[in-house]
Formats: C-alpha cells, structure tokens, sequence
C-alpha cells in the first residue's frame, strides 16, 4: 500500500480499500480561513446540531482578508468569532495569534505526520509534506466534518515523482515544484495523489517540502505526500499537541505512474501568466520588467524563504519604480526575522513590511496590480486577475529569484545581482 | 429532469477566480456573487446569461481555489448545469452539495458550439444537441453521489442518517 492508502485505512477502521472505492473517514483536523467559514457556519446552523464533533479539532484562521480589508470582511470575521465564542472552539485565531493558515498550522504542532486532515482551502493540501493525507474541500464538505468528525472521500490513486540528484545554485522546492506541474499540466494528477520522494527531496528542509506539498493542487491532486523522516521528526516533535503516527509506502506498493527527473537538469523556474504549469527555466526568461514583487504567502512565507531573500537583497536597493513586498507568513516569523535583522535588511533596501496575511496572493488588499501592471510573486496563483485587475500579469517563482528581481526591476537570476 | 437552454462557450482550465474572482469574496450572499459570475471569463456573461441557459467548457473546469462561492455563483446567475471535458475535484464535490447539476462528458465539449440550443436528461445523462441533431453520452453520476442528490444534498443526507 502507498502513505496515501495507509492513512485512509487507518481513518476508515482499517479496512481494505482499493483506488476508486468510496469510503467514510475520521477527520483529525477540520480547518476552514475567514471566506470559507461563513458559509460552513450557515450550513451548520441549518442542520440543527448542537455541538461540534470534537472542539479541539475544529480550526478557523481569520487570514485572507486581514487585517480587515472593509466592512464586508470585518463582519464575516465576526460572524466566525460569535460562532467560535459560542461552541468552546480551541483553536481560533485572529489579530496578532493569527497567520496564513498554512505557515501557522505546521509551526504549531496542530497538524501532524499520519493525519487526515481536511480544509476549507485549497492549500490544505500543504501538510502533506509531514507525511499526513491533507486535501481541500468546499465549505459544505467542511460543516459536514464539523457537524459528525467524518467525511466521504474517493480513495485515489498514487503517482510517485523522484527527484534525483543534488539542485543547482538558487534552486529550491519552489523551483521542483513549478518545474513538476510545467512538465504534467494543471490537471496533471486531476484526482489523484502526489509522492514525491528522491535524493534531492531527502535534503530539503520542512520549508522548502512544505513550499512543495502546498502546490500539489495546482497539478489537480487531492494531496501531495512526502514520507516523513528524521527531519520531519525533529520538526514535528518539539511542537505536537498529541500523539502521531509515520506511515511509509510499502516496496509493492502499486502507483498509477513514476516519473523520475533528475535536478542537475532543474535551473530556478518561473511561471508565466495566466497558469502555474506555463513555466520556464531563469534562462529562457527573456526581458519582463517589473512593477511589484510579493514575497510571501503559504507558499513561501516562512523563515527560510526571507533568509534567502534577505541573502541577496543585503546592501542593494529596490530597483526605482518598483513596489516590493514582504509578508512575513506568522507573527514568528516576523519575530524570527526581526531577530535575525532581515527585517532591517529588507527596509533599508526599500521593501515595503507588510502583517501576516494573504492579502495580494489573491488580490484581496495590501498589494493590488492596476490594468497592465505586471508582479513577480512567491506565492501560488498566476491566474487572470488573480492579484488586481484583469489586465494585470502575475509571474511565480522562488524567493531568490523574487528577491533578485525586485533589485533590478525586471525578471532576472539571482547569479546576477551576487557576483 | 430535462434541461433546456442556450450554451456559452469557454475553454480548459477554466479556474475559480474567472468563475467568481476573489475580490468579491467578502460577502458569501449569492444575490451579490451572481454579479460577477464569469466576470474575468467574459466581462459581459452577468449581463447577458438568462435562466436555463448552459455553460460548456473543455477540461478541468473549476480548478484553483476550494470556494464554493463558485458554484453558487453560476447556479444564482440561473444557468441550469455544467458540461465539461473533466472538473477539478473540489469543484466537482462542491456542485453536488450546493447542487449544481454538473456533467462529464468530452464528446459534448468538443462539439458543442457558442449558441447552440441543447437538451440534458439529467437522470440518463444523454445530451441532445438541438442545433445539429447530435447526441451525448454523459459519464454516470456515482451511486454515492446520486444518494447525495436524493437526500437533497450533504447536510440534508447526514440529517436524514444522522451521520456521513
């Protein structure tokens, strides 16, 4: 059996299952962000019930739209706050606890290795990445977990991806990952699950893996799964609310597809609009100039990502004309960064420091394009609009690049700016 | 039930944002979200869709974001079902439970043009195409799913059985 089918039988009373049955599961975690409640909520208080299934179990992170962006927005998060003030919810978080969903959950040991999890978010997928079975569902799905403990889920197949090889200078799981989705399309894995495994894989820090699984959806998986290992452990461990457990695919077990790539083959990518999967090597980039830069977002909001930012934009100055952006994920990581001086680094270089939010990643507030304007971002999403007007372009790539980039004002390698 | 409309025309990967674009997610009320259904599609899709009238598109329509606030979106614009080549899954699940009826069938989509007049037996899944006399095959909708639909959707159905 792969990860992927060891967890569902475990959640479903360890019983045999088969790719394409339809089983019930227990949920460990049931997650959903300040869009996505609401309607959980609604849905819930129709149905009649009294109590949620388990109220440590039950999650809501005001995230998207904070700090309340307007009026719509603060009301939809005092819907969810009356709600979680009402049913004993454990874990509320808002203001200066809150986070993105995604950098926040890991950190604090909510989510763990062997979990079913299921979110209101797309980018729940993200945890994967500590060995759990994590996937995004709707908010009706989502009431329907918080209303039993259980959902229905379609057991899906596995197509394993092993990343062979060291990576090359300024390449990192940002880069693994566009370069997966560009070779096997946005609907890729439609339904199934991603593992990916491999040397260079094996070397990457829970940052980097989690930058990896976060982006699964993007191909169309249900979830992308990396075997939890010694650094997941000494990542997970110091932080677990309770107890976990570490599955790992069988030699025989069966897979859909493998595909293997080798690295030394992998330069810094980057995606171009309108999907994730149109993407290209730094090489073949061309000339793009630039109007804003966003580094942060579930995606790469996290320590690491602004260490390697701050790397590269040490001493040099925003290019003129252009807006740059720093996010840091969760208030840690602001206080990790401040610790560490990036934050002084990035403001002397003229970045701009925004809060912990999602803000621009999907044109919600704190960073809009205007018509024609063009943004490199670390985030997920290059789609039409997706970050301001419908006539505004949104590139993806890594932090480096991102960070190289906003010094010279157009698309370009980090190997440029440190010579 | 039969559907009978006028079809718009869109093409693959058709993701969450053209559907309802996240800069109006601040609210969840349908009313509002019908607005701007297909906004960065088709500027003028609000204006112009009328009730029963039809969406069929390539592959992997819905992909990107879990919001459900999608399919609510196209169901209150007053278009009466989906065709596609193939749906992202979180669109697909969040169809059936705000039901929005959805089907799957790739012959349909690469036939069916902009305009085309089309009838849909929802419970057989046949297709027929009014403009050229041409008729679909749609996939099966899962017994599951069909027990969903019957039970008036999820919370309807855990109501009914107390539990998934």
């Amino acid at each position: 059996m792969t990860i992927a089918e060891k967890i569902l039988a475990a959640h479903a009373g360890n019983i045999e299952i088969t790719p394409g049955d339809i089983i019930k599961v227990d949920v460990d975690i049931a997650l959903a962000n300040d869009i996505t409640a609401p309607i959980s909520i609604k849905a819930f208080e129709a149905s009649g019930f009294e109590k949620v299934y388990d109220k440590d179990r039950v999650v809501f992170v005001m995230d998207h739209f904070t700090p309340n962006k307007d009026i719509a927005s603060a009301n939809q998060c005092k819907r969810i706050r009356e709600f979680a003030k009402e049913y004993g919810i454990g874990h509320f978080y808002e203001g200066g606890d809150a986070g993105v969903e995604h950098a926040l959950l890991p950190e604090k040991g909510i989510v763990l290795p062997g979990d079913f999890i299921m979110g209101a978010d797309s980018h729940t997928c993200t945890y994967g990445a500590l060995g759990a079975f994590a996937t995004g569902v709707g908010s009706t799905d989502l009431a329907g977990v918080i209303m039993t403990g259980q959902a229905w889920v379609k057991v899906p197949s596995t197509m394993k991806f092993i990343f062979n090889g060291k990576l090359g200078p300024w390449v990192g799981g940002k880069d693994l990952i566009l370069y997966l989705i560009g070779d096997i399309g946005v609907d890729g894995a439609l339904y199934n699950v991603l593992e990916i495994e491999g040397e260079a894989v094996e070397g990457l820090d829970l940052s980097n893996r989690l930058t990896i699984s976060n982006m699964a959806i993007e191909a169309g998986a249900k979830a992308g799964i990396i075997a939890a290992d010694e650094k997941t452990e000494a990542y997970v461990k110091p932080r677990a609310q309770r107890n976990y457990n570490v599955y790992k695919s069988d030699d025989d077990a069966e897979y859909l597809s493998i595909k293997e790539y080798d690295c030394s083959n992998i330069e810094p990518q980057v995606a171009f609009p309108h999907l994730p999967s149109n993407t290209k090597g730094i090489s073949e980039v061309g000339e793009v100039m630039l109007d804003q830069v966003v580094i942060g977002s579930c995606t790469n909001g996290r320590i690491e990502d602004f260490r390697i930012a701050a790397r590269i934009m040490n001493g040099k100055k925003v290019a003129k004309g252009v807006r740059c952006l720093i996010l840091p994920a969760t208030p840690q990581v602001f206080m990790d960064a401040e610790n560490e001086g990036l934050i002084k680094i990035f403001l002397e270089s003229g970045a701009i420091i925004g809060p912990p939010t999602c803000g621009p990643c999907l044109g919600g507030h704190m960073g809009i394009l205007a018509n024609g304007e063009k943004g490199l971002a670390t985030t997920n999403r290059n789609f039409v609009g997706r970050m301001g007007d419908p006539g505004s372009e949104v590139y993806l790539s890594g932090p480096a690049v991102a960070a190289a980039s906003a010094i010279t004002g157009k698309i370009s390698s980090p190997g440029e700016v440190m010579i | 039930m039969i559907f009978t409309g006028t079809v718009y025309r869109f093409g693959d990967d058709v993701d969450t944002d053209a559907i309802i674009p996240a800069r109006y997610l601040n609210t969840s009320d349908p009313q509002e979200l019908k607005k701007h259904c297909m906004e960065d599609a088709d500027p003028d899709f609000p204006s112009k869709v009328r009730p029963g009238d039809i969406i069929v598109a390539g592959k992997n329509f819905g992909c990107g974001s879990s919001r459900e606030h999608a399919p609510i979106a196209i169901k209150f614009s007053g278009v009466s079902c989906v065709i596609a080549s193939s749906f992202a899954r979180i669109f697909f699940r969040n169809s059936f439970n705000m039901g929005l009826p959805i089907f799957e069938c790739e012959e349909a989509s690469n036939d069916i043009d902009e305009g085309h007049k089309i009838e849909v037996d929802a419970d057989s899944g046949v297709i027929n195409n009014l403009t050229t006399g041409r008729q679909y095959k749609a996939k099966p909708i899962p017994p599951f799913m069909q027990e969903l639909i019957a039970d008036g959707g999820l919370i309807e159905h855990i109501r009914k059985r107390g539990s998934i």
